[in-house]
């Protein structure tokens, strides 16, 4: 028998007490002609045998770490904390379900409450989620949370700017809703303009999504363009995707914006190709529920105890079905519980710093960008952004592929996020990247663009 | 006076918190430092955020390590939740999904630095056409509700490729809310159909409902949430096809039938795996699960992109799809869950799958066997993985199902899954997967037993349970009625 | 069971008050027991126009969601905003402070529903089902 499984001695003594002959017989209820073949899949191995095909995988890819790495457009490296890794790897949390048993599942609901009070924290609005599946799911859930606050609104705008993504995603899932999209275009600053914002609104938007720092890197100015949407009445998104900004960038809570959300990967969760990472979806109380998703709240037990629950149940698909809020059941706990850690560890000073470091460290780029010439200059010279910039450049590919070669990836062309772009190379720095590999990065690009 | 004492409960990390505490160290500033107002605009930054906790790594250590001791998992006893199939999950998953040539690879590296991810994509997706006898898979849906609307969307699209603009969908009244949800963000209006007396879709009735032509599609879970197996739906299908509609699979109870029997062979044109229930990539507490979508041939041309393409021994991100619905998240799904389901079926092989689905269904029927006579069987008829009791012979005396669930917990055990299926009152719908011996098995049986004798005996004491827990019964609603969402400073 | 002899009901286990013009509306003594304990009411704005069977709002307990509707055709003219923070006074005081809306009826409106007694007649066969 397979070491996942219990002995021969196991199954004879249960199809005794079932009172058949064999396992088949169990089976009967399913006709014949629908039963597979053999599977054309290798028989069992090892856990030697599985590491040998793995390890061929893991090394048949480039390795960030195995280079001086610029990467960013929505997938942030940053230093990830022992201790998250190791915490979230306990029996106790991760082979755990969701909570629905909160008298023995109360370490879980409360590391989620925790995690809804850093969400809030970070965003300044009164109330998070338990989590989304990603950034891009979190912006649509924005947006249908939005087209059922308006209810005959079926418009929705978006700057040009939003991570092409999210905007793909948006697209999939506004089409059947009868949610048109339209965009607005960034200036020659590569920010949005608030008269331009303005002019798109009208009294059929439901919603209108900033993102900032928006996919080019730069700082949007949250306040007039959040002013500009709320004067359409209008719901204002502030969609983040490098979520360490917001230890020095003031979140959309600040300036009225009524839904923040996002992705929370850059909080040390590795880049896993692209996922599991973290949505979050953070808002204002008149929205209580109309929130999509799981929602932690505080109570007490039959003694008095301070206690939590999974609360406001009746939005969700498992009571209110084809009337729900979200179709939306697993979320992606876990991770909100290694971000929940990440965050505890930084604290207060942390979370400051590590967002100072990475701003330090990417205008140390950028302005050594400044004086490599007009082979690659800067996009948005006069523009603030925070840890990551787009450099103009005929031959983006080529000119990544020369930087490989010295060990240096150089960032992400813009193609390939899609059209629409200016071509180029999106760099991002953080403060995992050492001065060393800065330099290198601006040698090789003086020497071979 | 008891001599029994015990700590005060762990406080919320915030409350821990105690000015100058760091919990993490930086790497050295090699550069020079920014003015902040100055680089990005007075109007546009902010300061430290005042009521974020100051603790040590220590503190975090033991908050965390303290939390996880109120929890329950699968590594510490059967957690036989009906439907979510908590099954084992294998450590050796957990070490390969971190290594460094997986874990850190980023997205939007060219397809030239990222064969080993595409290979593995790849072969994942063979081997999920292999288990389930359909044409191609997308391993993009984060979930497997998320699976669902991709797969309701991919049906719109080849609706509206040959201009049919047909809305309804059928779900049984047995199904997981997350159909009709995901039914309806996928823009269609669900008819709810009755389940007939075996708890298995009536024919006839889906006969009559498809004659209008204003069906679009079926969505039936395999084996049924009673853990039931649909004996005729092939013939649904064919019945559906024959109308023009779609047969849409909820996956969620694959676990039952994996190398036994073919979903491509049962007529369906769309199937979510969730892979966390089938192919043990772990719940995590509330996810991230993964909800790869396997479809038939006619749906192939709709898959979300980009779809990973095989030319000779390279592999490469395809994205120009015209008929593809788009894409339903970002970039190419949950790898780090592909990772670890791939791990797992490498680990079974083909005969191993087989023998869990087996396993899962000698368990079920074992519990059943064992239990009938103490608990009431909802149906009659055999069960699969899961077999559904309910508390009618212990509502006679008062003591509901949420009463036996929470006399449980004072036996160490995970409950069943209560309240569902929606068609039964009084559910305790009980899978216990196929890892389990017959000792814990009748560890739960004797557990059960038990709370079935003193419901007789002293219905108060399992009414008043649990007693042993870290936290008694709670007030829901209160927490309902008002709600606290998150911490605040206590006003000084 | 005590319903006031003076109200009608309806099938789906709504009260109605009639005074002049005036309809006042909530649910049964025997409806909130079924719901269990209220947590939130969702009302209809002020000046909503309903058909008698129209759904006039939402009852939600922990885990269930059911719909209130409106007994009678009329205009909403009053809504109980104690209800927002009192949810528990739908289970506390079903035909007093628990009441939901209040309707602008038209002259003999109420026909059609029960009295007192006939609504307990058929309460207690739906229970038997």
């Amino acid at each position: 028998m397979h070491r996942y499984q219990a002995g021969d001695a196991d199954r004879r003594t249960m199809l005794q007490a079932i009172g058949a002959t064999s396992v088949d017989e169990l089976f009967a209820t399913i006709p014949a002609d629908l039963r597979s073949g053999p599977l054309d899949l290798p028989p069992a191995r090892s856990e030697e045998e599985v590491r040998r095909e793995f390890w061929a995988y893991a090394t048949a890819n480039a390795a960030p770490e195995c280079f001086a790495s610029f990467l960013g457009a929505g997938v942030y490296r940053h230093v990830t904390p022992a201790v998250a890794d190791a915490l979230i790897q306990r029996g106790e949390f991760f082979t755990a379900y969701t909570p629905y048993q909160p008298e023995v599942s109360q370490g879980t609901l409360q590391a989620i409450f925790e995690f809804q009070t850093f969400v809030c924290q970070l965003t300044e609005m009164d109330l998070a989620n338990a989590s989304l599946y990603d950034g891009a799911t979190a912006v649509v859930e924005a947006v249908l949370m939005a087209a059922r606050v308006h209810a005959g609104r079926s418009r929705v705008v978006v700057a040009a700017t939003l991570h092409p993504e999210t905007r793909a995603v948006l697209e999939t899932y506004a089409e059947p809703l009868g949610l048109s999209v339209t965009e607005v275009g960034a200036d020659t600053s590569g920010r949005i303009d608030a008269a331009a914002l303005g002019a798109a609104l009208g009294a059929d938007v439901c919603a209108a999504v900033v993102q900032s720092p928006n996919v080019l890197g730069v700082v949007e100015d949250l306040p007039a363009l959040g002013a500009a949407i709320k004067a359409s009445g209008a719901l204002a998104v502030h969609a983040v995707m490098e979520a360490t900004s917001l230890g020095v960038l003031a979140p959309g809570g600040r300036f009225g914006y009524d839904v923040v959300c996002g992705e929370l990967q850059a909080f040390g969760i590795p880049p896993q190709f692209g996922g599991p990472h973290l949505g979050f979806f953070a808002t204002r109380q008149a929205y209580l529920r109309q929130l999509p998703g799981r929602i932690v709240g505080e109570t007490v037990d039959s003694e008095g105890a301070r206690a939590f629950v999974l609360t406001l149940s009746t939005r969700e698909q498992h009571i209110r079905r084809a009337k729900a809020t979200s179709n939306i059941c697993t979320n992606h706990g876990l991770m909100a519980l290694f971000a929940t850690i990440t965050l505890s560890l930084l604290g207060k000073k942390g979370i400051r710093e590590m967002a100072l470091a990475s701003l330090a460290t990417a205008e140390y780029v950028k302005n050594g960008v400044r004086g490599l010439g007009a082979g690659v200059r800067l996009a948005f010279p006069e523009s603030p952004t925070y840890n990551e910039f787009l450099v103009l450049h005929d031959d983006p590919d080529g000119l990544l592929l020369r930087l490989k070669r010295e060990g240096v990836l150089g960032g992400v062309a813009t193609a390939r996020l899609g059209s629409g772009l200016p071509k180029g190379i999106l760099v991002a720095a953080t403060e995992k990247n050492t001065r060393e590999e800065c330099d290198r990065l601006l040698d090789a690009l003086r020497r071979l663009s | 006076m008891s001599e029994k004492v015990a700590r005060e409960r762990e406080k919320l990390i915030f409350e821990r918190s105690s000015a100058g505490r760091v919990g993490y160290q930086l790497p050295a500033l090699e550069v020079p430092a920014v003015d902040l107002a100055a680089t990005l605009g007075a109007a546009l930054v902010r300061d430290e955020i005042a009521d974020a906790p100051e603790v040590s790594e220590v503190d975090v250590v033991r908050h965390f390590t303290r939390l996880s001791k109120w929890n329950y998992g699968v590594d510490e006893g059967l957690y036989p939740l009906g439907s979510c199939t908590m099954k084992y999950n294998p450590r050796i998953n957990e070490e390969l999904a971190r290594l460094p040539g997986l874990a850190q690879i980023h997205p939007l590296q060219p397809d030239d630095q990222v064969q080993g991810a595409l290979a593995l994509m790849w072969q994942l997706e063979q081997a999920l056409m292999a288990v389930t006898g359909m044409a191609r898979v997308t391993l993009q849906p984060a979930a497997g509700a998320h699976g669902e609307l991709a797969g309701m969307l991919m049906i719109r699209k080849a609706l509206q490729a040959r201009g049919d603009n047909r809305r309804v969908v059928l779900i049984p009244d047995s199904a997981h809310g997350t159909n009709p949800a995901s039914a309806v963000f996928a823009g269609f209006e669900t008819v709810e159909i009755a389940s007939t007396a075996e708890g298995t879709v009536d024919l006839a009735a889906l006969a009559a409902r498809l004659a209008a032509g204003d069906v679009a599609a079926l969505m039936m879970t395999v084996p049924n949430t009673l853990g039931v197996f649909e004996p005729d739906i092939s013939r649904a299908a064919a019945m559906l096809h024959e109308k023009g509609a779609f047969l849409y699979m909820d996956g969620a109870n694959l676990n039952a039938f994996v190398g036994i029997a073919s979903p491509g062979k049962m007529g369906a044109d769309a199937l979510h795996i969730n892979l966390h229930k089938t192919f043990s990539t772990p719940h995590g507490g509330g996810g991230p699960g993964a909800g790869p979508v396997a479809v038939s041939a006619t749906l192939v041309p709709h898959l979300p992109v980009p779809v990973v393409e095989k030319d000779g021994d390279r592999y490469t991100l395809v994205s120009d799809r015209p008929g593809s619905i788009g894409k339903v998240r970002s970039f190419y799904g949950n790898f780090g869950m592909l990772v670890r389901a791939l791990a797992y079926i490498r680990s079974l092989g083909a005969d191993g799958l087989k023998s869990m689905a087996e396993g899962a269904v000698l368990g079920a029927n074992y519990l059943r066997a064992r239990l009938e006579g103490d608990y009431h069987l909802a149906y009659a008829g055999p069960s699969l993985h899961e077999v559904v009791f309910d508390d009618s012979l212990q509502a006679a005396g008062s003591v509901k199902n949420i009463d036996i669930a929470k006399r449980l917990l004072d036996y160490g055990f995970h409950p069943p899954t209560m309240s569902f299926p929606l068609i039964v009152h009084g559910a305790l719908m009980t899978e216990p997967t196929e890892s389990e011996g017959v000792d814990e098995l009748d560890a739960f049986v004797a557990a059960m037993k038990s709370i079935a004798r003193e419901a007789k005996e002293s219905p108060e004491l399992v009414k008043g349970a649990p007693y042993t827990t870290p936290v008694r019964r709670l007030d829901e609603v209160r927490a309902a009625r008002q709600p606290v969402l998150r911490w605040r400073p206590t006003q000084e | 069971m005590s319903n006031p002899q003076e109200l009608l009901y309806a099938r789906t286990h709504e009260w109605v008050r009639l005074e002049g013009d005036t309809a006042t509306v909530g649910i049964s003594l025997y409806a909130q027991e079924q719901l269990g304990d209220v947590v939130f009411v969702e009302l209809p704005a002020a000046g909503k126009q309903l058909v008698g069977g129209d759904v006039l709002g939402n009852i939600e307990s922990v885990k269930a969601v059911s719909e209130v509707f409106a007994p009678l055709a009329g205009q909403v003219v009053e809504t109980n905003g104690e209800l927002e923070a009192h949810p528990e006074q739908v289970n506390a005081d079903p035909y007093g402070q628990g009441w939901l809306v209040k309707l602008k009826v038209a002259p003999g409106a109420g026909a059609g529903l029960m009295d007192a007694a006939t609504y307990e007649k058929f309460v207690a066969e739906e229970g038997a089902h």
